[in-house]
């Protein structure tokens, strides 16, 4: 089925809900072109936020006053907004964590240290971002098994020629991999390497921080066994992600963290742990942050995701065509909008991106600049640092073109 | 020209001065600042206690590059003494322009380590407030 694209009347629609694009730079509006670090807020969200602080504020799963009760319902309410969305097959699946980090750390600390040992291997890619890189890294040093990477090729395409290699190296029980680069905007096969893994017994651990946001993500079509996304670049706030988790591996876990709320009975000797997904979610949550994070989804519903997919497909092959128009300019990873989502990194000549950043600020153009927590893809791609221009559901095509205009502007300030 | 990129900041960027390596030196030493990946390398000619001259090579933004140019000039004549305690204020003045926290490290990268430099030519260890960061590599 396909999609129309947002129109211009829906843009400037879905523009006027977010406050922060009416705030000015240096006499400029903003372009805010950094949504894979994190999306800006619509009202709807900030407004349930502010409704439920106003209204029903009170400690979840405790208080059997009036409050009590509304909060810790509009706190599962938020668990089952997150579980149709990733079209989970159960609420008991979606945990509530700080961010995607937190998710994938809670992955490594429990499932991986329960079941990796000498002789196991973990595979992930160069492509990750370091948060789907360092857990696996200390869960190799911490239980003997071997960490193995799969390369990419010079567009930043997951290589997967090494495969037969790894599964003779031990046996394999972890595959972690990113649903789409937060530097390169590029995808990587999940479905073959999903299928590989499954054949050889290993789960497979998706970072989806940078797919959740704006397209249909599905875990029963995707099949991968957990899943982690973050709130914060979902038009959620920050403090708030979710993992989400097969029920059948979940449910023989020990816990993550340990104290209150994750507990059924607590006596002096001994603990018995809660029921899924309580079992995973110390201490009070950040259940105003869930609320909100209810309502983002509830925005994003309402925009439509497939809408949001065409939108950043179609400006993205946009800024591919204008970008190129700036002489010196190199866009690293896949040259079409085909293979990538809606992510853009480059290098100007020999210009440094901090000062490519730092005078786009000027102009009130936000990008961001650096190794975007993937030092190992950047040393891989022999670069020391990329500029990155990101979308989301607000960007216009306007928005490209005062990025395109601070380009050659940055041009003549650097003198190249 | 753009308040940051001024054209003093542009001029020493674009035609750095005492750039290019030293053939004998007294004192040498590399810095890198990871998260940004500016490096420079510091080679200092001593003379009767003072510094005859500062030369340095790396890569990295204007301000880091820039910031090393203007140092090679401010701190030529000066005693070891005197160029080893130069506060980096002294370096964010030559640059006169306004700076984020973040771009503070890009211009003291050279500062900290002609400090290096010159310590470890004398045997002495780097003071704390420049030995403790741990966003700096020095070597």
């Amino acid at each position: 089925m396909t999609v129309s694209p947002l129109t211009p009347t829906d843009l400037a629609r879905i523009r006027a809900d977010f406050p922060i694009l009416a705030r000015k730079l240096h006499g400029q509006p903003l372009a805010y072109l950094d949504s894979a670090s994190t999306s800006q807020k619509p009202q709807q969200m900030l407004d349930a936020m502010t409704s439920f602080y106003s209204t029903s504020n009170a400690n979840v799963h405790r208080g059997v006053y009036t409050l009590g009760v509304e909060s810790t319902d509009a706190f599962e309410a938020a668990r089952d907004a997150v579980a149709a969305l990733l079209n989970a097959p159960s609420r008991r699946e979606v945990i509530f964590t700080r961010n995607t980090t937190e998710a994938l750390n809670l992955v490594a600390k429990t499932y991986g240290v329960q079941n990796c040992g000498p002789g196991d291997v973990i595979v992930s890619t160069v492509l990750e971002h370091h948060a789907n890189l360092v857990p696996w890294q200390v869960l190799a040093e911490q239980t003997g098994a071997t960490l193995r990477f799969l390369d990419i090729d010079d567009e930043g395409n997951l290589q997967l020629d090494a495969l037969d290699a790894i599964a003779r190296e031990g046996n394999v029980k972890l595959v972690a991999v990113t649903h789409q680069s937060n530097t390169l905007g590029v995808r990587p096969p999940v479905a073959e390497l999903v299928a590989w893994a499954h054949a050889l017994g290993a789960v497979v651990v998706l970072d989806a921080a940078q797919t959740v946001p704006n397209r249909p993500v599905d875990v029963q079509a995707l099949d991968v066994d957990f899943l982690a996304f973050s709130g914060h670049k979902t038009l959620g706030p920050t403090g708030i992600g979710a993992l989400w988790g097969r029920e059948s591996l979940l449910a023989d876990l020990q816990p993550f963290l340990t104290g209150g709320e994750m507990i059924r009975s607590v006596k002096l000797e001994r603990t018995s742990w809660n029921s899924l997904p309580w079992k995973f979610e110390a201490g009070t949550p950040a259940f105003a942050e869930a609320v909100g994070l209810h309502a983002a989804i509830d925005y994003l519903h309402a925009v439509g995701l497939e809408a949001i997919d065409a939108h950043e497909h179609a400006i993205t092959d946009y800024a591919l065509g204008r970008l190129t128009e700036v002489p010196g300019l190199r866009i690293i990873g896949p040259q079409t909008a085909a293979a990538r989502g809606g992510v853009v990194s480059f290098v100007l000549d020999d210009v440094h991106p901090h000062d490519v950043a730092e005078i786009l600020d000027r102009h009130a153009v936000c990008v961001r600049a650096g190794h975007h927590c993937t030092q190992p893809l950047i040393e891989r791609l022999g670069l020391a640092a990329t500029v990155r221009a990101s979308f989301y559901l607000t960007t216009t095509e306007a928005e490209i073109d005062r990025l395109v205009d601070g380009l050659l502007d940055v041009r003549r300030v650097m003198g190249v | 020209m753009d308040d940051l990129y001024r054209e003093n900041l542009m001029d020493h960027y674009q035609h750095p001065r005492h750039h290019g390596p030293m053939a004998e030196c007294d004192a040498e030493a590399e810095g890198q600042n990871p998260l940004c990946g500016d490096q420079v390398v510091v080679q200092v000619k001593l003379t009767d206690g003072t510094i005859e001259e500062m030369r340095f090579t790396g890569h990295g933004c204007a301000i880091s590059q820039a910031a090393t140019s203007m140092l090679t000039e401010l701190v030529q004549g000066l005693t070891i003494e005197a160029a080893a305690a130069l506060p980096s204020q002294a370096i964010l003045d030559e640059l006169a322009i306004p700076l984020s926290a973040m771009r503070v490290k890009c211009a003291v990268l050279g500062l900290g380590t002609l400090k290096l430099a010159l310590h470890r030519a004398a045997g002495t260890p780097l003071p704390a407030e420049w030995g403790d960061t741990d966003e700096m590599v020095w070597s």
